[in-house]
């Protein structure tokens, strides 16, 4: 017998609890990430799914984004056929591609076209996390290309609401040359002119900070969102120090002149509708009109 | 630190035995002299072989050898008067980045470059040649000027990437990067780059939107270095060498996928071998491109610019799933869940006539 023998903990035997557990239906509640709050997921929707205790705001997928900022959600979606290839044949992109489609019901990581907000038409690009990570691969930079081309070409403002881990690994120099494309495109549309606004939400960073994200005329982000070049890892990793709680948060980033405005949820739709108010956008009524 | 890689050891061993057979004939007198040249024979056969197939990450570790010259030993051979200017006029001078003036077979050009150091205390001071943003910027003033001046733009990339830290993200790294992108798109002057070393990410992007983007032989180039790759993959760095392989990051691949024009054959065994002779094959590859581009006016280069980075990106448009639908229920409902707003989205770009998968 050994000495830690005398120290091993008794064994007892488990019987099955009698009282059943409490029958809660999947979907029906909701737990804050942030604050630990439960809240009904109908009050949750019904509050643009921002945490009515701590304030939080949830992530949204591309579609829930199009419904609370666009006139009764509609959308003319342009490209929507489009698809990703892998051109690099990296092992497990085809397969990863197809298990996101199905988790996301999305194509790829953004959707764009036309709608009206208050009225006034926009062309805008949106951006989904659910679909790998809002990863930027040729698709991403292709139809936000072409989202910019529109606008120039209609002469309308371009929204974009970035949500992205970045370029996407799986399409390396492909996703890279996409920051490229994409800055090219708003250089010529900003420089005859063009409006555009662009909208940072959690979490936003790599590839896509690092392009059409920062080069907004105004660029807007909501409370908390996360905003920033590298990982916070590869920075303690890199620099070997603890670093603030805030770092690289929307506030963070406001508070280094990085940003014009951290905008509630709630005053979103109001906030963009006074900026193309103030560009003398026309609203799509007086263009019926004329 | 030794001057050979691991996967040359075949080719150093050889030598050895060759080197300890002239010294064995000189000290006793016995003539190996047939075996030398036969021994010689194999070794230059060898070398052949080994750096005409060199693996993605082969090439990977020639592109970081830790004597693989630099921009500035580039700048000192391919061109005259050159005169360093310094800082971003808002913060700092960062010195991961260089770049001034110099003359490039009597022409005025301005010509910037990524950084790596000499020897340790030179990389700390160089932060390993990643820019901060004042770096990034301190670039962009000089490509501006040289917008304005009408000066041709050469720059030389070789980063393992823009510099991860709190200072950098404070001071705005993803704005630095994606400004010097949107502006590069936008000047009338002729820009050629070239990738000499480690093309790593948005920081060797932000130096890199040219008309001609040409490549050393073994110079790598990826969006995320191949040891970041395999720390997100497979959650252990250690597999870069794997990752490598699969992220096509060689001159060869990225001459396929339409990103580079050029690629500029290195001395055997790497650039590191002979500064002189690889300067010169720089220089004449550069000297070509500007010359075609000088014939340009403002406008074609930009549009020029503008149509090598448009077409970049393969992708395909699949409407299968359209036609399986049943066609009647979509044109009525309007209501705001998924799937019937992607019904009810209208008409898009030309999709018909690209329902066939296009590579672009």
């Amino acid at each position: 017998m050994q000495i830690k023998d005398l120290f091993s903990k008794k064994k007892y035997a488990t019987i099955p609890s009698e009282r059943p557990k409490r029958d809660i239906p999947e979907g029906l509640m909701n737990k804050c990430s942030k604050c630990g709050t439960i809240q009904y997921s109908k009050e949750l929707e019904k509050n643009l799914k921002v945490c009515s205790s701590c304030g939080h705001h949830y992530r949204l997928n591309a579609w829930e984004r199009i419904a609370m900022t666009l006139d009764g959600g509609r959308l003319t979606q342009y490209d929507e056929d489009m698809e990703s290839v892998d051109p690099l044949t990296f092992p497990g992109y085809e397969a990863k591609l197809e298990q996101q489609k199905a988790k996301s019901g999305l194509k790829d990581s953004v959707v764009t076209g036309e709608g009206t907000i208050d009225g006034y038409p926009v062309v805008v690009a949106v951006m989904s996390f659910d679909f790998f990570t809002g990863s930027m691969g040729s698709v991403a930079g292709e139809k936000i290309t072409r989202a910019i081309e529109a606008a120039h070409s209609k002469s309308l403002p371009l929204i974009i609401f970035s949500t992205s881990s970045g370029a996407r690994m799986q399409e390396s120099i492909l996703s890279l040359m996409q920051m490229a494309k994409t800055s090219a495109a708003l250089s010529r549309f900003q420089g005859d002119g063009g409006l555009y606004i662009s909208v940072f939400t959690d979490p936003t960073t790599g590839g896509v900070s690092a392009s059409f994200a920062s080069l907004g005329d105004y660029n807007l982000a909501e409370p908390g969102a996360l905003i920033g070049f590298a990982g916070r890892i590869v920075i303690e990793q890199t620099i070997r120090q603890k670093l603030p709680d805030n770092f690289q948060t929307a506030e963070f980033n406001l508070q280094h002149g990085q940003l014009d405005k951290v905008v509630h949820r709630k005053d979103m739709k109001s906030t963009l509708s006074k900026l193309l108010d103030l560009h003398g956008v026309k609203k799509e009524e007086s263009i019926d009109a004329e | 630190m030794p001057n050979e890689l691991p996967f040359e050891k075949p080719i150093v061993e050889l030598r050895q035995k060759i080197k300890e057979l002239k010294s064995l004939s000189v000290g006793k007198g016995i003539d190996f002299s047939e075996e030398i040249l036969r021994l010689e024979e194999r070794c230059k056969q060898l070398e052949e072989e080994l750096y005409s197939e060199l693996t993605p990450a082969q090439k990977m570790h020639l592109a970081r050898h830790h004597q693989r010259p630099t921009s500035l030993d580039f700048i000192g051979s391919i061109f005259t008067d050159f005169i360093e200017l310094h800082g971003d006029r808002l913060f700092a001078d960062d010195l991961a980045v260089v770049g001034g003036l110099a003359k490039l077979n009597g022409i005025p050009v301005t010509v910037i470059g990524h950084q790596r150091g000499k020897d340790t205390r030179d990389n700390i001071a160089r932060f390993f040649g990643s820019p901060h943003p004042e770096g990034l910027r301190k670039a962009l003033r000089l490509m501006q000027q040289a917008n304005k001046f009408g000066r041709p733009i050469i720059t030389f990339i070789d980063t393992k990437g823009a510099y991860p830290g709190n200072t950098a993200e404070e001071r705005g790294q993803s704005e630095a990067i994606a400004r010097n992108l949107r502006e590069m798109a936008g000047f009338g002057v002729p820009i050629v780059c070239v990738v000499i070393g480690e093309g790593g990410s948005g920081g060797a992007l932000a130096l890199g939107v040219g008309n001609r983007v040409l490549m050393l032989e073994n110079a790598i180039y990826s969006a995320i270095s191949p040891n970041g790759a395999a720390s997100i993959l497979w959650k252990d760095a250690s597999r870069a060498d794997q990752a490598a392989e699969a992220m096509k990051i060689t001159a060869k691949d990225l001459l396929a996928f339409g990103v580079i024009e050029e690629i500029i054959p290195e001395p055997q065994g790497g650039a590191h071998r002979d500064l002189e002779v690889q300067a010169e094959s720089i220089k004449t590859a550069v000297t070509r491109h500007l010359e075609e581009l000088l014939a340009m006016n403002a406008t074609e280069l930009i549009e020029d610019r503008y149509q090598k980075f448009r077409k970049i990106g393969e992708f395909q448009f699949v409407s299968a799933e359209k036609a399986s639908e049943p066609p009647a229920l979509e044109a009525e409902a309007v209501t705001l869940d998924e799937a019937s707003l992607k019904k009810n989205s209208g008409e898009t770009l030309e999709q018909d006539k690209e329902a066939a998968p296009q590579i672009n």
